[in-house]
């Protein structure tokens, strides 16, 4: 898959929370946009904001290939995300990509654990494993039920169970009280394959919490998506290294995603 | 077009646009966005006798126009490079540079002992300026005298032109920079990372793992541009400049203060294709000035 540097236009900038928000982007020159894996993210450069000097790492959350699109689900973090959720429509933003692996894809039926803005990737990993043949069931952890977003595109693809830490809950949906650890169907053998993205504490619960099922002896049973901070995105810097069983390895370049028991948590 | 040719201690260089160690991996991992064969040469990352580890994680903060860097020097070793990446990249029609660290004099002469075997690596950058070494590393490159020893004994046993690099972090570079000449350096590179320190308020706490690092970016071009034109008064040999280049126009400013080639570091992060872009700028300007050879604005700052 070739990398390469791309102004894309601002199609769309849709507000869907207090802090987060949608950004579809098509190339500005109508070129098609190029392959990419589900998992895999975007460097975009964050112009007119002197505070911030290196480009910011954003998952892929969809590529609608019939469209041209591509769209980025962006949360509100500091000076470049809070730049980003300033474009409007026709603004040109210029994106490096596709940067990382991506998840592994695999049949059967897999479940897709997302935290917080660690969502994002799994829209487009969920309808990749759909239309490969796979059956896709989201668990989604939030704060509160008016966190979550985009439930049509989710529940598209797949059954979506919910968690929240204040119980709140959505019609319709098998809606539970705590964090994704908690819920009852969270259990061995009802999947066979899961995959994760979200905040590191959330991770490393739902590592601690399967890491004694017999499943987990498959390779590449559950791999986790990590944030680390990244200057280059491209495997040159080396200042995104997470500690592996095979020493320090480049979150941007080697992941970001990593099967679970390849790391030291 | 006019003539970019350049030459440093006898290496032709076919511009002056190389890129700084640290920055560019081994090269290929800008080979979807750049010919690498158009660059005047690139230096592969920072490399040691012996496999290192590197720090632990955090070694990022970002600052204004700027970022510090805690790496480490993190990388498989010499032996590792010869066998694995050397043969990769010795087709390519550009110079390849290793750079070559140390924590102690004998593992910077063997290092250069086993690089001296390679035909298609015109020359080595020594790096005696890395601020995120504990033992060695930049404290060769601060005191003249340990300066002087680590380059004269690489000397006795490379030979093939040698780059030296230097650390911005000392009272006169200039005096540095001198000790190398006389310890028989063919070159100096500089300036190597300021070091610098990044807090996080909310936390109290510092950002990097190893508290200090090694800050590059737009926000150290003044400070080089001062070594460049520092050194460039004090010795004889040829001068690579870097620090800071984002674009032709620092590259251009870095080369009116001395340097006869330039390295362009932290910016292709920001700009996988950057290095091309000051490529043919320094060929514009080069135009618009009526020079015939990008040697007339090597040090030709008016003063
Ligand atoms: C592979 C990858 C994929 C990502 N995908 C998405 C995505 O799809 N949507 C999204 O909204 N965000 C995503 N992020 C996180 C996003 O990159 C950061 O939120 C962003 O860089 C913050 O930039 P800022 O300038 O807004 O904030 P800054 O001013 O840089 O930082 C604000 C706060 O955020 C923290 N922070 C900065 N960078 C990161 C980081 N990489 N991870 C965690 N915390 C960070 C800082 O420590 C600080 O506390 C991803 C990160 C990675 C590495
Ligand atoms: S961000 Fe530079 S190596 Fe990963």
């Amino acid at each position: 898959m070739k990398k390469n540097m791309t102004d894309f236009r601002v199609v769309e900038n849709l507000s869907l929370t207090d802090r987060l928000f949608l950004l579809k982007l098509t190339p500005a020159d109508g070129s098609p946009i190029g392959d990419t894996r589900p998992g895999q993210f975007v460097e975009v450069r964050v112009d007119n904001e002197p505070k911030v000097f290196l480009r910011r790492p954003i998952s892929i959350h969809r590529v609608l290939k019939a469209k041209n699109e591509m769209w980025l689900l962006v949360q509100k973090a500091g000076n470049g995300t809070n730049r980003l959720a300033t474009l409007k429509s026709g603004d040109l933003l210029n994106v490096v990509y596709p940067l990382g692996n991506g998840y592994t894809l695999t049949d059967g039926h897999v479940l897709l654990v997302g935290g917080g803005v660690g969502i994002a990737p799994l829209l487009e990993t969920g309808a990749v494993l759909k239309a490969n043949g796979a059956q896709v069931t989201y668990l989604l952890g939030t704060r509160s039920a008016r966190d979550l977003v985009e439930l049509e595109q989710y529940r598209e693809v797949g059954e979506v169970l919910v968690t929240t830490e204040d119980g709140s809950t959505v019609e319709g949906l098998d809606c539970q009280k705590g964090f994704v650890t908690n819920h009852s169907r969270l259990r061995s053998g009802a999947f066979d394959a899961i995959r994760v993205c979200g905040p590191g504490p959330m991770m490393k619960a739902l590592a601690k919490t399967i890491a004694d099922w017999p499943e987990m002896q498959k390779p590449h049973y559950c791999e986790v998506s990590l944030e680390n901070k990244m200057a280059c995105g491209l495997g040159v810097c080396l200042c995104c290294v997470e500690n592996t069983q095979s020493g320090h390895r480049c979150v941007c370049s080697d992941g970001p995603v990593f099967d679970v028991k390849e790391l030291k948590w | 077009m006019a003539d970019l040719k350049t030459n440093i201690a006898g290496v032709e260089f076919k511009n002056p646009v190389l890129t700084a160690s640290g920055t560019f991996g081994y090269g290929v991992e800008f080979a979807d966005f750049i010919d690498l064969n158009r660059l005047g040469g690139f230096i592969v990352k920072g490399t040691t006798l012996h496999a290192r580890e590197g720090n632990a994680y955090p070694r990022l903060a970002e600052t204004p126009s700027g970022m510090i860097n805690a790496v480490g020097l993190q990388n498989k070793g010499v032996q590792y490079f010869i066998d694995h990446i050397y043969p990769k990249l010795k087709d390519y029609d550009t110079n390849v540079i290793v750079n070559l660290s140390g924590s102690c004099v004998d593992d910077y002469v063997t290092g250069a002992e086993m690089l001296n075997q390679l035909d298609k690596i015109p020359c080595i950058e020594l790096n005696i300026s890395c601020p995120n070494v504990k033992a060695g590393g930049m404290g060769f490159g601060t005191q003249p005298k340990m300066a002087e020893e680590v380059v004269s004994k690489v000397r006795s046993v490379y030979n093939k032109p040698l780059i030296v690099k230097l650390t911005p972090n000392v009272t006169s570079i200039a005096e540095i920079a001198k000790a190398v000449e006389a310890a028989g350096a063919d070159s100096v590179s500089l300036i190597n990372t300021v070091l610098a320190m990044a807090v996080d308020a909310e936390k109290q706490r510092p950002v990097l793992s190893t508290v200090t690092g090694g800050m590059s970016g737009a926000a150290v071009k003044p400070i080089a541009l001062r070594c460049v034109w520092q050194v460039y008064n004090a010795v004889q040999i040829p001068i690579v400049g870097l620090g800071g280049i984002m674009n032709a126009t620092d590259a251009i400013e870095m080369m009116l203060c001395g340097a006869r080639a330039i390295e362009v570091g932290t910016a292709n992060f920001i700009d996988p294709t950057v290095t091309m872009k000051i490529i043919d700028g320094i060929d514009d300007y080069l135009e618009r000035h009526g020079c015939k050879s990008v040697s007339e604005i090597v040090g030709a700052l008016k003063i």
